[in-house]
């Protein structure tokens, strides 16, 4: 996984709540037997005519936001099936960091292991995040979003921090305890 | 200190305990579908690592698997694909599938039980959101991504925060058992909690609704945890349970030994506490009906679909969210819930899919006709109820009355199979999510008790179900 480092882009503003897994990534798209190529499927029947033409009223067609690697959106993000699709889908797209004010928690662990940063706001917070029309600055190091007169902190929890700035890998951490887990295997009541 | 259910499993549990950071925990049971683990075998394979226990692990094809005549080949090629890779990734890590042709085969969460694979006490993992459904056991069981499956593949552990403790008390005695179903009781509950009410928590449900419950029932609770937002859900392990696992095929010699073990260790503690609690009474609860586009979008049958604005009670992004639901749902505020005419009917699902659905639903089906208006299909949760259901008769009731007979899969619960809505339609659902597009793009979904959704069908709309004679 590729370290985290400072995002720098404008956030594109999903003004809605209960986002489920099933819009991020619709399930005919989940066949594929790779990570990545997800791009071109995120809010698929959201962002595309059943000709498969974009629908020009939703955010993610509107030019201003071909770039932006901030997602800006409702209460309880990532909610339903525990896809992980959804999040390589994000990510294939250029979604780096998502800011909300509440995940659901499968989704949320699953963006950790993939390098995207879910940032858990406030409402009130959020809501000044929505009326920003420039670009905003991200630095999970200083727990800080920088947006033109205001700095915003966030909390996160240590290691986790630590694992996306650090691009870490879990399996390699847990085998480091292999005796621990021999250990409990001897152990085991149900075999 | 008095402990929760949940905090017993959880200690009996722990491999790495760290000050501040998650909790190495070790995996008793890791369930494998076709969807969610190709590219977990991948990693693996890439890193030049090896399945730590196959013994612990179990696959099954369950989400894209055609339910139609299983000795044709599969049409659609990318399925074919992912159902062949499974197949090499379990030959490759000599983990046991229940393929297509397996008299086993079903949907995860239905065989998981169904062969003694899961146990009271137990961890259990598969990365499907309605792992929750193996909590009816007492066993602590939740759906993981890809990467944590690719974890538990190469390790039998996975890292956890320590989540929450929520009780649900279900009080009460229904008045009408067969109108008034498991399925009505958890849509009535997440009506109340909201979808994210049971976010970073496991729910344990008590009280004495519960111990009346089988166990089919209790599964078609748990099941629906997700969508309360609760990681898993859990029922305190009983007679009941001890019994509908004995003699499966998949439980441990020693298995007389674990059940004493079991009934003494495996309940909360008189006294222990739980950081949220909410109590439902089922005295005065409807069959239940959702008129939106999440489950927490569900009214009584006698009810109507909601104006917006009183539904969201002055929360401006609910209303705006109502608003959108009844437009995908082409809905009108004020309608009688049982106005709404259904173009597809739907039983099955990790649900409600299992053989007390199936006798549920056929009662009322005997002797009559689904509505020349109406599809309907019944989509057997394994190939073991399919099989028992026939041994009862019950596809003869459901054929007769022009209900399609199908194989066992996830089908038209989340259409990856072709088994899917048209843009436009309406179905009566027993699944367990009416989300935009879930059963196909613009089809619109209605949750509904395996009962309710049998009434639909022959109806041509909805119900109220304890009008008409269940026994």
């Amino acid at each position: 996984m590729e370290p985290f480092k400072t995002i720098k882009s404008i956030a594109t503003p999903l003004d809605k709540v209960n986002v489920d897994t099933d819009q991020i990534v619709p399930k005919q798209f989940l066949k594929l037997v790779q990570k990545t190529g997800f791009g071109q499927y995120l809010f698929y029947d959201w962002r595309f005519t059943t000709g498969g033409l974009p629908k020009e009223d939703f955010i993610l067609n509107n030019p201003k936001y071909r770039d932006s690697k901030i997602l800006l959106t409702g209460k309880n993000f990532g909610c339903g099936s525990s896809r992980e699709h959804a999040v390589w889908a994000l990510l294939d797209y250029g979604f780096v960091v998502v800011i909300a004010p509440s995940f659901a928690d499968i989704f949320y662990n699953n963006c950790f292991k993939n390098g995207i940063l879910p940032i858990k706001l406030d409402n009130k917070k959020i809501e000044s995040l929505f009326k920003t029309n420039s670009e905003i600055e991200v630095n999970l190091e200083n727990q800080t979003i920088i947006v033109p007169n205001e700095t915003i902190s966030f909390d996160i929890e240590g290691h986790r921090k630590k694992t996306l700035l650090e691009g870490l890998d879990d399996i390699s951490i847990t085998l480091q305890y292999e005796d621990k887990i021999l250990q409990y295997e001897k152990s085991r009541i149900v075999s | 200190m008095p402990k929760t259910l949940f905090e017993k499993i959880w200690d009996l549990h722990v491999v790495v305990e760290q000050k501040n950071g998650p909790t190495l925990l070790y995996v008793d049971r890791h369930l494998v579908h076709e969807v969610t683990s190709p590219q977990a075998f991948d990693g693996l394979r890439m890193n030049k690592r090896n399945v730590r226990r196959p013994d612990l692990t179990f696959a099954t094809m369950d989400h894209n698997v055609p339910t139609s005549d299983r000795s044709l080949p599969i049409i659609d090629q990318i399925s074919a694909k992912q159902i062949k890779v499974l197949e090499k990734n379990c030959k490759d890590f000599d983990i046991e599938l229940f393929d297509i042709n397996s008299p086993n085969q079903g949907i995860v969460h239905v065989i998981g039980p169904e062969l003694g694979i899961t146990l009271p006490g137990t961890t259990i993992v598969c990365g499907d959101s309605h792992t929750s459904t193996h909590g009816a056991f007492g066993a602590l069981a939740f759906g993981i991504g890809t990467s944590d499956v690719e974890h538990v593949l190469a390790t039998q552990c996975i890292w956890m925060e320590k989540p929450k403790t929520f009780e649900i008390k279900i009080e009460g005695k229904r008045k009408n058992e067969h109108a008034v179903t498991a399925k009505d009781i958890i849509l009535s509950i997440i009506r109340h909690i909201g979808t994210a009410g049971g976010a970073g928590t496991v729910i344990e449900y008590t009280g004495e609704t519960i111990s009346d419950l089988t166990m089919e029932q209790r599964m078609t609770i748990c099941n629906m945890s997700i969508e309360g937002g609760a990681r898993a859900g859990l029922v305190a392990p009983d007679e009941k349970t001890f019994s509908y696992l004995k003699g499966r095929k998949y439980i441990p010699k020693n298995y007389d030994e674990l059940v004493d073990h079991w009934s003494e260790n495996l309940k909360s503690d008189p006294g222990a506490q739980f950081d949220k609690i909410f109590t439902l009474h089922v005295d005065t609860i409807s069959p239940q009906v959702s008129w939106g586009t999440n489950p927490a979008m569900t009214t009584d049958v006698t009810s109507i679909v909601p104006f917006p604005e009183e539904y969201a009670k002055g929360n401006q992004d609910e209303e705006k969210a109502a608003i959108r639901a009844l437009q995908y749902m082409d809905l009108k505020p004020g309608t009688p819930i049982t106005d709404i005419s259904v173009d597809r009917v739907f039983i099955g699902s990790c649900t409600n899919s299992r053989l007390d659905d199936l006798i549920e639903a056929s009662k009322i089906v005997k002797g009559k006709k689904v509505s020349s208006k109406v599809r309907a299909m019944i989509v057997p949760g394994s190939q073991l109820v399919k099989k028992q259901a026939e041994e009862l008769g019950l596809d003869k009731i459901f054929k007769e009355a022009n209900f399609e007979w199908r194989e066992s899969g996830c089908s038209m619960c989340l259409g990856m199979n072709p088994d899917i809505l048209v843009a436009g339609e309406r179905c009566a659902s027993t699944s367990n999510r009416n989300f935009e597009g879930r059963q196909g793009a613009g089809g619109r979904t209605h949750l509904v008790s395996p009962v309710m959704a049998a009434a639909a069908a022959l109806a041509g709309h909805f119900v109220d179900i304890r009008e008409l004679d269940l026994n």
